[in-house]
């Protein structure tokens, strides 16, 4: 079941539509509700291994539907601690709980203060209202 | 037709399980009438024509000189000397200009296709659901669904059993309406796409093309080369011989979805790929030498810069009796 359209409002959200749950010098990473919903449900997740560095603003992992494949975006730079397994067995727990279960990876961040440049939940509703 | 209605992978377990509805009408319709129409079909279609009889469909390929495809469609005898061909949507200009090229004074091609709606009622329930009784694949027969006269074709993409139901454009909402209102579920293309690739239907444009040829597509079974139609000494000389590729499937044995276009690195390249929402893995069909397209041969694929294994599979990939 497709999850209900949301943008909770303690995380921190990159324009590519992915978002940071930021805690202390490590932050959970994910795909946001609207990138799931655009891609539909997903049937490959192209993890980055544990250990790889993430750079803000680049490509670190792809998702893929049945019809298309995207990158994924690093809204902040960081060092992977743990890939989400259960995201790669069953990809489409990422449209069932974009926020919750379907998080992607789990970073040590490089640069805390990165975080300060992505947009609040408002912020970045606003952004979707501009793309549609 | 949009890609998809709820969602490609629901839609396509539809048509598995129950039924599905795919508004196909895009496709073109061409009639080939006239004393000579046989003869001249017979000329320019792979398959044998004299097979058919009223009421029969057959599916046949239209071939150039070097024995390439210039399309696949179904051709249907309406009556002793008028044809109606259904074609790919995206040939539909090629396919009226390649025949009327061709044409004998005893024979006529017309574009129809402003005049026809399609609609493609698939599924083990399909039958059912409209109520229409069971009838042998590639027959048709006038019908009518609540109320609205249509064509009754016994014909489809997806290898399930089912119905194409040709009507008037001004009929086709009504028709659509009283499908869905039987509890068959919309479809999109692309459910229509992964439906056919897993019983490995080609796709013209993908997998066949007029640069590719019958036998190494595996389309030798179309192919009445006796009749002598256009580019039947071509593909006689690649089937003795053997072709050099075969048009094969692979099931991906790694976490991957192989996609058009991507090197095999054995040597071919992906002609369609996608995910199999039966299978729940990646499949693809992909012209590789023919020593390789013997299946459990394993591939490798290159997705975007990542090596992944695949294995080549016997056709269909997937099959109603391995439920």
């Amino acid at each position: 079941m497709a999850a209900a359209e949301s943008y909770p409002d303690d995380l921190r959200y990159h324009p590519e539509h992915d978002w940071a749950r930021v805690e202390g010098g490590e932050a959970t990473l994910g795909v946001t509700w609207f990138a799931q919903d655009a891609l539909g449900e997903l049937v490959h997740f192209e993890a980055p291994e544990e250990g790889a560095t993430l750079t803000k603003d680049q490509a670190y992992a792809e998702v893929e539907s049945v019809k298309a494949v995207s990158d994924v975006i690093a809204p902040l730079s960081g060092e992977v601690l743990e890939v989400n397994r259960a995201v790669a067995d069953a990809p489409e727990t990422v449209n069932e709980d974009p926020y919750g279960e379907g998080w992607l990876v789990r970073v040590r961040l490089t640069d805390p203060g990165e975080a300060a440049a992505l947009m609040d939940a408002a912020a970045y509703k606003q952004h979707l209202a501009e793309e549609g | 037709m949009p890609v998809q209605y709820e969602g490609v992978i629901p839609e396509h377990r539809a048509v598995r399980s129950d039924a599905g509805a795919f508004d196909v009408s895009h496709m073109g319709e061409l009639i080939v009438e006239g004393k000579g129409a046989r003869e001249f079909l017979q000329s320019v279609l792979s398959n044998d024509v004299e097979r058919l009889e009223p009421g029969l469909a057959q599916y046949t390929l239209l071939t150039n000189e070097r024995g390439g495809i210039v399309d696949d469609l179904i051709v249907y005898e309406l009556a002793p000397e008028r044809f109606l061909l259904i074609v790919n949507a995206a040939n539909r200009e090629a396919d009226f200009d390649w025949l009327h090229e061709r044409e004998p004074d005893d024979a006529k091609v017309r574009d129809v296709s402003d005049d026809h709606a399609l609609i493609a009622v698939q599924g083990p329930r399909a039958l059912e659901r409209l109520g229409l009784p069971a009838a042998p694949a590639f027959t048709f027969a006038e019908g009518e669904i609540a109320g609205v006269v249509c064509t009754v074709n016994r014909t489809g993409y997806t290898g399930e059993e089912g119905v194409e139901l040709l009507v008037a454009p001004e009929a086709a909402g009504e028709l659509w309406d009283h499908v869905l209102e039987r509890g068959v579920v919309p479809c999109g293309l692309g459910a229509r796409d992964t439906l056919r690739l897993e019983v490995c239907y080609p796709l013209h444009g993908n997998d066949i093309s007029p640069e590719t040829d019958a036998i190494s597509a595996g389309l030798g079974w179309v192919c009445a080369l006796d009749t002598g139609f256009t580019g039947a000494e071509v593909l006689r000389r690649i089937k003795e011989s053997g072709p050099e590729q075969k048009l094969s499937a692979f099931v991906m044995e790694e976490a991957a979805i192989p996609r058009q276009g991507m090197p095999i690195l054995e040597g071919g390249e992906v002609t369609s790929g996608s995910h199999s929402p039966m299978l729940e893995r990646g499949i693809g069909l992909g012209y590789v030498l023919a020593e390789l397209a013997q299946p459990e041969t394993e591939l490798t694929i290159d997705v975007r810069g990542r090596n992944r294994r695949a294995r080549v599979v016997k056709k269909p990939i997937y099959s109603r009796e391995e439920r």
